[in-house]
């Protein structure tokens, strides 16, 4: 065993080129290094000797390849015995078909920009995809909806109870919990200027306006959004999706409607579901740490705030429910044959519907707000 | 090519799955310099063999002997540097998706050959001319390339530690004609060049016929016979008449022979 080494004989003229020792993947980083090192110098005609060559596996053939070109190659490796012969006229071979040129990394401040430029791109592609599916899904949705034959009642029921009723529970504990913390937030603040009763009104408006809808959305997009992306994006991996095209079907009318459907019923539910329990939260904390008896707590409520509040919260529930699973559905459509694509569409989706409905909420607020609503 | 040397030798191997048995008592050698083809009716366990000697399954029973030692009862670092000796090419590629062709192949270089990442990439390149890819996709993501191109980027990184021992699961599976022949002659020459040993499960007869050294023939839980081609399909066992000697056989037979004999 002996490290492979290359020597360029200067003596006589041409120069003469000796190969000895192990040409193998142990000794590659140095004998490249060498390589580049000796090809400048070399002459067409210097003799090459690889009599003193050890072993030599496909990592030292391509360099001996790529130190003598493949035809030069060939020439020297006569004499040889007969495998080594045939392993450098194999990689001689390959390399004269496919010479190797390494693809040059580069990590400027152009990349930079242009990564930019194209996560811009993305974006604006995203938005003009998002304004196109939501115009195909209203289209089906016009053409099914008077054909009740072709309602597809099962899944829709299905999905309700997987996206709505299977979510009840962990909407009511989080929406109390935000409550009573709220609760204590307004308490803490409010005792300073005497007006810990206006907890009750905290706790009612920021719950009826905002919370409950906004609670809710953000957990329909994290629960379900997911779950529509990954549904539709592993049918679209496993070409079911274009079964169902042959098949002489709608995918829209198939998957996305029954879905959609069931997110426009559930997210009105949880969101009611979401502001009760809020306000239950509130109003512990209020009976059991401020002194407030729950007879006081609802005839407050009763006498402060306008149903318009409810009304107002109650409203953006359906326009956040289409647009979750609508996301979550072209998410789904977007995947492209492998499971890591899976995952990326998934948390795309995930991301994306919390963007919008945080975004869609805090323009509403604006517009409610001039409205004097 | 082949010689006589044992690289491989698996004694009374048994393999259960809760109650059913796959292997019960399986013997089988892989000799250095070989291509044994390795054939069987489906759910005879040909993978489960393939598993068990690259050890990515523990047998019941029996034995795993390679290049002269146990596997089974070598420690962690000793079987990784035995392992480091094989190379699989598994069916379905198992290209890791979320690098590229030329990234995929430098991995097992930058990690166990010590290379510096420039010098791996520089080594992947020769390794996907080696193969018959062109140079075009070495920067392509595995979900970009046709089935035959995934099974040679796959042989690219097969190869890439200079494996002495290379496993092939259904090689030409999903591949057109043309592209299992061309895959085929691949290997042949890989293997002249190389002295490879080859271990390739298969159900193409033609790959059989073109340019297996041995046959062994797994049914009835154990190897039922395992030799050169003529003397396998001569057996007499009903099994092996119907495979061989059936329709798709017999033409098989007829159209490879003379890819052996061309060097």
């Amino acid at each position: 065993m002996q490290a492979g080494n290359l020597e360029l004989q200067t003596s006589s003229r041409p120069f003469r080129l000796a190969v000895s020792g192990d040409w193998t993947l142990a000794h590659y980083a140095a004998l490249k290094r060498r390589v580049a090192e000796v090809v400048p110098q070399l002459q067409a005609d210097s003799p090459v000797s690889l009599d003193a060559l050890g072993a030599l596996d496909t990592a030292g053939a391509g360099l001996l390849v790529e130190l003598l070109g493949p035809a030069r190659v060939r020439e020297a490796a006569e004499g040889l015995p007969a495998e080594r012969v045939a392993l450098l006229r194999t990689v001689a071979a390959a390399l004269d078909q496919e010479p190797i040129r390494d693809i040059p990394h580069h990590y400027g401040l152009d990349d930079v920009l242009a990564h930019i430029g194209r996560t811009v791109e993305a974006v604006w592609r995203q938005q003009r995809t998002l304004l196109g599916f939501i115009g195909l899904t209203l289209e089906s949705l016009a053409r099914t909806l008077p054909r009740p034959r072709r309602w597809r009642v099962t899944s829709l029921v299905a999905h309700i109870e997987t996206s709505g009723l299977d979510a009840i529970p962990i909407v009511a504990l989080l929406t109390f919990l935000v409550g009573a913390v709220v609760a204590f937030l307004g308490a803490t603040v409010l005792a300073d200027f005497g007006a810990s009763i206006y907890t009750v009104d905290l706790v009612a408006f920021s719950f009826l306006r905002e919370f409950g809808v906004l609670l809710a959305a953000i957990l329909m997009a994290g629960r379900t959004a997911s779950a529509f992306a990954a549904q539709i994006g592993s049918m679209k991996s496993n070409e079911e999706i274009d079964a169902i095209r042959t098949l002489g079907l709608d995918p829209i009318e198939l998957l996305v409607l029954p879905r959609l459907l069931a997110m426009l019923l559930a997210l009105p539910i949880l969101t009611f579901i979401a502001m009760l329990s809020g306000i239950v939260g509130g109003a512990l904390v209020c009976v059991v740490s401020l002194d407030i008896s729950t007879a006081m707590f609802l005839s407050m409520l009763h006498d402060h705030i306008d149903v318009q509040h409810f009304l107002v919260g109650m409203a953006k529930a359906p326009v956040f429910a289409f647009l979750i699973a609508v996301i979550g559905c072209l998410e789904g459509f977007k995947v492209s044959g492998s499971a890591q694509s899976v995952g990326e569409h998934t948390t795309s989706s995930v991301v994306q519907s919390i963007f919008m409905v945080i975004l869609l909420d805090a323009l509403a607020a604006l517009f409610f707000m001039e409205m004097g609503w | 090519m082949a010689g006589d040397e044992v690289l491989i030798e698996v004694r009374g191997l048994v393999n259960r799955f809760g109650s059913q048995t796959v292997h019960d008592g399986l013997d089988l050698d892989i000799r250095r310099g070989e291509i044994l083809g390795v054939v069987g009716g489906s759910g005879t366990g040909k993978s489960v063999l393939l598993r068990s000697i690259v050890g990515l399954r523990r047998p019941n029973a029996g034995s795993v002997r390679v290049f002269g030692e146990n596997l089974l009862a070598l420690g962690e670092e000793a079987r990784s540097r035995i392992e480091r000796r094989f190379g699989v090419l598994f069916q379905r590629g198992a290209l890791f998706s979320s690098l590229t062709v030329q990234e995929n192949i430098a991995l097992p270089l930058i990690e166990h050959a010590g290379l510096g990442r420039d010098d791996a990439e520089h080594l992947a390149l020769l390794k996907i001319a080696l193969t018959g890819l062109p140079a075009s996709a070495a920067e392509k993501y595995p979900d970009a390339l046709s089935g035959g191109m995934i099974k040679r980027a796959a042989l690219a990184r097969a190869l890439a530690l200079d494996p002495e021992v290379l496993f092939l699961d259904e090689p030409t599976a999903g591949l057109d004609p043309i592209g299992a022949a061309a895959f085929d002659r691949l290997i042949l020459t890989l293997r002249d060049a190389l002295g490879l040993s080859v271990f390739l499960v298969t159900h193409d007869l033609d790959t059989l016929y073109s340019i297996c050294d041995r046959v062994a023939v797994l049914a009835k839980k154990r190897v039922l016979v395992a030799d050169s081609l003529e003397r396998v399909a001569a057996t007499d066992d009903d099994w092996i008449r119907d495979y061989f000697h059936g329709p798709r056989g017999r033409a098989a037979q007829q159209v490879a022979a003379p890819l052996q004999e061309t060097p």
